[in-house]
């Protein structure tokens, strides 16, 4: 893992000294709260419904045993003993007091972490693929990439105060689980025929009101030319986005009004004008980074453990979790373990002090002291021995944290919605609980193999509904919530924008209506292989509608 | 018998904590709802617009805005769901047994 050097630890502690003068300043009266807005944000500090909410930074979803010890401290010292990982490998914090927040601040700069950068129209947390570096087809682990672009855009002078917010997402593995065509840039590798690394530079893709697949600018970017290359897209979104228009502000917007074409041109002739030698200071540097993210020292084990596979044909529970919840590893005798946040009925990301220090202490005694977020709200312990997977998953059972739909219909990615969130219009938990109760049964969720159902509560899409399998969306008439539902979307290598089916319902609706999706999928599967998304893909939406609306009351 | 009264309550959230708060009836900002001040008319809706801005100035509150509600039997309720969610908190329980709320200070 990426360790601080000297001048991080002393710029982040800084920063929490900063705000603390800014707080202190507001609480005193001598900031007006149109003057303290922007440093608040700065720090990732919003106000919500009920509370601050602060939003800590977790880059590219890496966490040690430490970090999530301290994490697990602040809920329980600033905060209800709970925190919500997001969409985006972060965490929020729901309840938080305007005059213990540099407190907080203080604590997270302790173990190496803050909450710059994770609010505001700058470059956000990039994210990138939860089990990069275990992942079986994997070509490189991305995080080194993703740090070197975390280090280059951290407070970039040039780019802190952008036309709007900016994503970046990267992926080092064919299998895009980073969702890279939905951010403003998606970076992913590929190698040439002679093992040489490029990115694909994806531009333009985004959620939100405007749902865009991103478009290819190059295929294959020299990885020493990264930086150069998008700083040059940096600059052309920075000059030419829309300042005056908030919802036509992002990136995407500028490259539809541009065209692929006179976009890409604008681009390269910007960066033509780059001076070249940085190219091999980029390189130099990401060298030095990528050394903190050396696979860690992996025993030489034989592919199967019969330790396992005896303990899989013993327990058929733990058999259950083993084939949903755990993923091929790259090293042979190891898997990665994902853990899930969506018990049935539960708060889809939310997870109290005393579930974190318990997947802490796992992945210190069992990953190497390493744990991922995931942008689908779980965690992972990314390598963990197969003779140990027997232990984990009890320890995880004793946590309760060993719900087996990893992938499935409960594993269901949702905003906080309107119970938390001041921008929502509607709620969104409570139609995720009633979901995940409705298809809680884990032999049915298993039969109906991978499914993605997404749920936002306000059309910025904070729950990716329009890349879910299924999505919903909260929406509110004449004072009532209602959801509108699509499907076909992806956010994978395949990614693709939902389509509406019809009218939408109300929230004890829904999960008739899903369930009626679902039924439809499993009448019309060619075999219990073809997977819901490819069933789609194969008959379009037609079937689907026809079905739900048959015996449904739309509005 | 119950009176039915609709009017406007003045909110806004404490800039301490960001607790939801509303002006009640002695000038002060209080976290129960049915001590709230409620105006019946226009002029006392604009007092009430008043007040708030002072409190923005004062550095009370982080802003202050009206919401709409009715009164009941002392109870008031507003009448927009997410104000609603506002004073009563998320409508979900975190998980069973594990308290949500803590104390209202």
């Amino acid at each position: 893992m990426y360790r601080y050097d000297e001048f991080d630890a002393r710029f982040v502690a800084d920063r929490a000294a900063q705000f603390r003068d800014q707080a202190e300043r507001r609480l005193a009266g001598e900031l007006t709260e149109d003057e303290f807005k922007p440093f608040r944000l700065m720090n990732g500090l919003y106000l919500q419904l009920h509370a601050y909410m602060l939003r800590v930074a977790i880059p590219y979803g890496t966490l040690s045993s430490r970090q999530m010890e301290k994490l697990a401290e602040i809920a329980e010292r600033f905060d209800r003993g709970y925190g919500h990982f997001t969409t985006r490998q972060n965490i929020q914090y729901n309840w938080i007091k305007l005059d213990a927040a540099a407190d907080i601040l203080d604590a997270l700069a302790e173990v190496d972490m803050h909450a710059i950068q994770t609010s505001g129209n700058c470059i956000r947390n990039v994210t990138t693929d939860h089990w990069a570096g275990a992942a079986v087809n994997e070509l490189a682990d991305p995080r080194p990439v993703a740090e070197l672009l975390r280090q280059w855009s951290s407070l970039h002078p040039e780019f802190s105060f952008l036309p709007r917010k900016f994503k970046i997402a990267v992926t080092g593995a064919p299998a895009d689980r980073a969702a890279v065509k939905v951010h403003d840039i998606g970076l992913r590798l590929h190698l040439n025929g002679s093992g040489e690394r490029g990115w694909e530079v994806i531009v333009g893709g985004g959620q939100g009101r405007t749902p865009v697949i991103g478009i290819t600018v190059r295929d294959f970017l020299p990885e020493s030319e990264l930086l150069g290359y998008l700083e040059a897209i940096m600059r052309v979104y920075n000059l030419h986005g829309r300042r005056d228009n908030k919802y036509k502000a992002r990136i995407k917007i500028l490259v539809r009004e541009l065209g692929t074409e006179e976009f890409s041109r604008q681009v390269e002739e910007e960066y033509a004008r780059q001076a070249r030698p940085r190219a091999e200071l980029d390189a130099r540097e990401l060298a030095r980074i990528a050394a903190y993210f050396a696979p860690p020292a992996f025993e030489d084990l034989p592919r199967v453990s019969t330790t396992l596979e005896n303990a899989r044909l013993d327990n058929r529970e733990f058999a259950r979790w083993l084939k949903v919840n755990t993923a091929p590893h790259r090293q042979p005798g190891y898997a990665i373990v994902n853990i899930s946040l969506k018990p049935a009925g539960g708060i889809p990301g939310d997870a109290t002090a005393d579930e974190m220090r318990a997947v802490a202490a796992l992945a210190r005694q069992f990953s190497f002291d390493e744990l991922r977020v995931s942008h689908h709200q779980n965690l992972v312990l990314p390598h963990v021995k197969q003779d140990d997977l027997f232990a984990v998953w009890q320890a995880l059972k004793d946590a309760g944290l060993a719900t087996a739909n990893v992938g499935l219909a409960s594993d269901i990615i949702a905003c906080p919605g309107l119970d938390y969130c001041a921008l929502a219009t509607a709620r969104s938990i409570p139609v995720a609980q009633g979901l995940s109760r409705r298809f809680a049964d884990l032999d049915r969720q298993q039969a109906i193999g991978p499914l993605r159902i997404n749920i936002s509560g306000c059309i910025n899409a904070c729950g990716h509904h329009h890349v879910g399998h299924i999505g919903i969306l909260g929406l509110e008439k004449k004072g009532e919530e209602f959801y509108q539902i699509t499907i076909g979307g992806s956010s994978s290598e395949d990614a693709a924008i939902g389509s509406i089916v019809g009218p939408g319902f109300a929230a004890d609706e829904v999960p008739d209506a899903i369930e009626r999706i679902v039924e439809t999928y499993l009448e019309l599967r060619l075999s219990p292989e073809e997977t819901f998304i490819a069933a789609v893909k194969r008959l379009g939406s037609t079937p689907f509608k026809e079905r739900l609306y048959a015996t449904a009351e739309g509005r | 018998m119950s009176v039915l009264e609709t009017g406007s309550i003045l909110t806004g959230n404490r800039l301490r904590d960001g607790a939801v708060v509303y002006l009640d009836r002695t000038g002060n900002w209080t976290m129960s709802i049915d001590t709230a001040a409620v105006a019946l008319e226009k002029a006392a809706e604009a007092a009430l617009i008043r007040h708030g801005e002072a409190a923005v100035r004062n550095n009370l509150v982080t802003e202050a805005y009206l919401v709409a509600v009715t009164r009941e039997n002392g109870t008031v309720i507003p009448r927009d769901r997410r104000e609603r969610i506002r004073h009563t908190g998320p409508t979900v329980v975190y998980r069973a047994g594990t308290p949500l709320l803590i104390a209202a200070e």
